[in-house]
């Protein structure tokens, strides 16, 4: 199988609008996540990583006849178009959009006339999107719950691996709407401060923003970049709002991404975990990676600095992990103190360097799907 | 293929119900079909419309223990996302947000519906077009079964806004069948737009 390497990356988040200035504010150990105070997206105060209402450059360029998702989208493209110097043009490149609710926050208070109906949906963003750029081919739309940042990333692989085209550009968003807290808080899915993944306290998801794009190629544009070795992806088959028992089907897809990269659990330098800090995505993911033979491995989760990014997080988290392997620094779990799992886990809670070779990505959603990627230095 | 109120497996007529709404036109098919499986009340609409459908396509025809759960997947699309069960979701919003409701608001939870009934552990994926694409599933899906990811997928359309709907999937495997329909780009066409609108 031909390699796929990860030629550009950007992160478009409270933290920045690149990858590197998200990575530098990680570093300094600064979160997105504040508490708000916002009636309009909930009757009582929330925690949650959010962009400010002024979002400077996404509004010039004229770009006001984009919603805000589609703005995030935009940005996080032109920025790794620009970086790669690819032609979105060209007609060995397709366009792979991620997202959970997308612009869902436009359903008011009125009736939805089928005009709404049609700018709400998705595929009516992700071609504003394609348009925007000029690309070819009608862009796919990834919609997987909390995997869909994975599994878009997947897609776009198996895509370039099957020879059906040369170039990927793979972004993904989603922004915080009532509908969307709304729905959590009633699921009583929300902490009551900000998220703690894996710590024995932890109580629930923080929300957040977010957008990243990326461009995936057959061939290699600079000497550093990492490659995409192996993916899979599977189902719980046991419960859709709740993970499984056992951590088995995670397992399982984790060790199939391992033998498409041909490589073993003790191969892998450290995870980023889905770690979403609710009491059962977290215990589900821990017995996955003792099942996996990954207890040794660093983990971290990042959701304590982004907040959990929805259709971004698989995107966003990934990119993290990837600066993380060029760079050999693993970002610690911010939230996490203390945890008290059964099975034995090696949770990072400090800024961790070291020379990691390969790297797992990780992730859950409702519906019972996993994800996991394996990325590795070039 | 479930449109308009009509049943079809396999280009043969199945089952019609022109006569009741959407929900009791659900109701009247999973009569019919026999079926017995307390979970179809709880689904959405969407879900019970996929899940139908899946099970129609799957009657006599998937033998238990033919194929590992890991092997079993299902690669499926619509146009409008979830947007039906988002709809009634923010309705409830005004009063009470629906959490029962709320967990339905995802277009793959259609999926996982199925993979629970059948115990398919195996790849999935949801993608949204704005028309059936048939080049898209086609590729994705022959390189999941290419690649040994999965021997069986079940693949197709399954869309419903406001009494609006269509499903039409297709059981596609590595192993030639009886009177097998190979897997291209024509034929899929041709089976899909034959399902009345």
């Amino acid at each position: 199988m031909p390699d796929v390497f990860v030629i550009s990356d950007c992160i478009v988040s409270p933290l920045g609008l690149t990858t590197a200035e998200n990575f530098d504010q990680l570093l300094e150990n600064n979160s997105g996540i504040k508490e708000y105070e916002d009636s309009s997206l909930s009757e009582d105060p929330f925690f949650a990583s959010l962009f400010g209402k002024e979002t400077g450059p996404l509004n010039d360029k004229g770009e006001s006849k984009y919603t805000h998702f589609e703005a995030l989208l935009i940005q996080a493209i032109r920025t790794v178009i620009e970086n790669s110097g690819i032609d979105p043009r060209d007609n060995k490149t397709m366009l792979i959009i991620s997202s959970t609710k997308g612009n869902i926050g436009l359903l008011g208070s009125g009736s939805v006339t089928p005009e709404l109906q049609q700018r709400v949906a998705l595929h009516t963003s992700a071609q504003l999107v394609a348009d925007h750029f000029h690309f070819v081919h009608p862009p796919v739309v990834v919609s997987n719950a909390c995997i869909s940042g994975s599994l878009a990333l997947i897609v776009g692989k198996r895509m370039i691996d099957a020879g059906h085209c040369e170039t990927a550009v793979i972004a993904g968003a989603d922004i915080l709407s009532k509908f969307i807290l709304s729905g959590f808080q009633a699921l009583q899915a929300i902490s009551r401060e900000p998220c703690k993944p894996f710590d024995m306290s932890r109580n629930g998801i923080t929300l957040g923003e977010g957008a990243a794009a990326v461009v995936l190629s057959g061939k290699n544009k600079n000497a550093d970049d990492c490659k995409v070795l192996g993916a899979a992806v599977g189902n719980d088959a046991n419960h859709i709002s709740g993970p499984s028992r056992t951590g088995e089907e995670l397992a399982y897809a984790i060790g199939e991404a391992l033998k498409e990269a041909g490589k073993t659990s003790t191969n892998v330098g450290f995870i980023s975990a889905h770690g979403t800090a609710t009491v059962f995505n977290d215990e589900m993911e821990a017995k996955a990676f003792a099942l996996a033979g990954l207890s040794a491995s660093p983990l971290n989760s990042l959701k304590g600095y982004f907040g959990h990014t929805l259709g971004a997080a698989g995107l966003i988290e990934s990119i993290i992990s990837i600066r993380s392997l060029k760079q050999g620094l693993v970002i610690p779990t911010k939230g996490f103190q203390r945890s008290d799992f059964s099975a034995p886990l090696t949770i990072c809670d400090t800024l961790l360097k070291g020379n990691f070779q390969y790297c797992l990505k990780t992730a859950s959603g409702f519906g019972g799907c996993n994800a996991a990627i394996l990325f590795g230095r070039s | 293929m479930i449109a308009g109120q009509v049943v079809q497996k396999n280009a043969m007529p199945f089952f019609e119900n022109k006569k009741e709404n959407l929900s009791e036109f659900l109701l009247s098919l999973y009569v019919f079909a026999g079926l017995n499986y307390p979970r179809f009340y709880k689904m959405d609409d969407l879900c019970k419309l996929g899940w139908l459908a899946s099970e129609i396509l799957l009657l006599g025809n998937l033998q238990p223990g033919k194929f590992l759960p890991e092997e079993t997947g299902l690669v499926l699309a619509n146009a409008n996302s979830s947007l039906d069960t988002d709809l009634k979701y923010w309705d409830t919003v005004k009063e009470e947000p629906s959490p029962s409701l709320f967990v339905y608001t995802l277009p793959n939870v259609l999926q996982g519906e199925i993979c629970i009934r059948n115990n398919f552990k195996g790849e999935s994926a949801f993608f949204v077009f704005e028309e059936f694409n048939s080049s898209f599933m086609e590729k994705y899906v022959t390189s999941l079964l290419d690649n040994n990811r999965l021997s069986v997928c079940i693949m197709g359309w399954v869309e419903l806004v406001r009494e609006r709907y269509k499903a039409v999937l297709f059981k596609v495997e590595k192993e030639k069948g009886e009177n097998p329909i190979p897997f291209t780009i024509e034929n899929i066409n041709k089976l899909f737009q034959s399902a009345n609108e």
